[in-house]
């Protein structure tokens, strides 16, 4: 492995982070950058957090199970994607700060620099009707995608009725009564953070990840 | 007109709405992209999330895309930078925080009043994609008038194959679209 090359490089760098994140003392942030760089260039059709998880925990055992999951509960009560979010909570454990700033670089690149060609494309070709035409077939695809996420989703997450009902409160308000976005976001979670607020006698599981 | 300070400020708000993922943004995308900026149109949104499906990485990438279509490959590097720093920097400080409050009971309710909320904003998000994504023509579906029933059906069978089977969704992307250069023609 060309682990032990980059270590060498990247030492002096990262020597303060290393101090205040002792813990897997053998990972560098080029390391994380390059693994993160694989997981963005080879994730393809979302499900990263899968690859994330096979990589870090399974192939190059950075992290533990127990460490992922717990990383992984955390970063889906952050704003943000839960592939950039778990980039960066992870990143930080292996190597604090310039571990995130690498794993977030590494994760997003690929994909960036693939849509901002897609974008220059699009501008010289997009109006062409076979391109359209195309474009029509991949919206309609990724219409029953994102509904099969949804589905899948809800499956793992929803613990009851009273989920049902947030989840009509938020379609009805922005689809219907287009209530912006970030006061639905507020009103519906501090709504169902208090109806799920800590009760003794009734401990609720935690999530799984994918 | 320089559109770069907008576009940091839309897509930084964006990004901070994206609580369980991606689509809980899109009404509010829609709302400051298409009619507010008139960056582009529906249509064009539709396309460029659509093609994010089948582009590696955090299916939100396709914000780069918006970006240059807006301002060139500046655009493309601005855009990405709004959307992925500041919830970025964000993430970073309160997951430190939050690992340390592994015992506070709020903690969990927390956790478990997002579960719902990042589902409902994601159908939210969802319907107003689909709305755009299987149209006829231009003209906003009304009392189920306007709708492209052969879209509708592709949809299904990606739904389907989804959740029976295991292929790779960009697989699915990209055969529709080659079948769509095929159905969709002239329509």
């Amino acid at each position: 492995m060309p682990r032990a090359t980059h270590r060498r490089v990247m030492s002096d760098a990262v020597a303060t982070a290393a101090k205040a994140t002792p813990e897997p003392a053998t990972v560098s942030a080029v390391d994380i950058f390059i693994q993160f760089l694989i997981i963005g260039a080879t994730s393809f059709g979302g499900g990263a957090v899968a690859y994330l998880r096979s990589s870090l925990v399974t192939k190059n055992k950075w992290l533990d199970d127990k460490s992922f999951l717990e990383l992984f509960s955390i970063s889906q009560s952050l704003p943000g994607l839960n592939t950039t979010n778990m980039a960066i909570l992870s990143g930080d454990r292996m190597r604090g700060w310039p571990g995130a700033v690498a794993a977030l670089t590494g994760v997003v690149l690929p994909g960036a620099t693939l849509m901002t060609i897609a974008g220059i494309l699009y501008g010289m070709h997009g109006e062409r009707p076979l391109v359209t035409a195309g474009l029509k077939g991949v919206a309609a695809a990724a219409s029953g995608l994102l509904l099969a996420t949804f589905i899948q989703l809800a499956r793992k997450t929803l613990r009851g009725w009273l989920d049902v009902v947030f989840i009509l409160i938020a379609v009805i308000a922005v689809n219907w009564f287009h209530v912006s976005v970030l006061y639905a976001l507020i009103g519906i979670a501090t709504l169902a953070t208090l109806a799920y607020r800590p009760r003794s006698s009734n401990p609720k599981p935690e999530q799984q990840p994918t | 007109m320089n559109q770069l300070p907008s576009l940091a400020r839309v897509f930084a708000y964006l990004s901070l709405l994206t609580v369980g993922g991606g689509m809980a943004a899109y009404p509010e995308m829609e709302d400051l992209t298409v009619r507010v900026h008139h960056w582009l149109t529906q249509d064009q949104l539709v396309h460029f999330y659509s093609l994010g499906q089948m582009a590696p990485g955090p299916n939100m990438n396709m914000v780069a895309a918006i970006g240059e279509h807006v301002a060139g490959i500046t655009g493309a590097l601005v855009v990405v930078l709004a959307f992925y720093l500041p919830t970025g920097v964000f993430a970073l400080v309160i997951g430190r925080l939050w690992t340390k409050l592994a015992n506070w009971p709020w903690r969990t309710s927390i956790q478990n009043g997002l579960a719902p909320t990042a589902l409902g904003l994601m159908l939210a998000g969802l319907i107003t994609f689909g709305k755009t994504a299987i149209r006829l023509g231009h003209a906003p579906i009304a009392f189920g008038v306007g709708i492209n029933w052969i879209a509708v059906a592709m949809a299904i069978f990606v739904l389907v194959m989804m959740l029976r089977t295991k292929i790779n969704p960009a697989l699915l992307v990209l055969a529709c679209g080659v079948i769509g250069v095929f159905t969709f023609r002239g329509m």
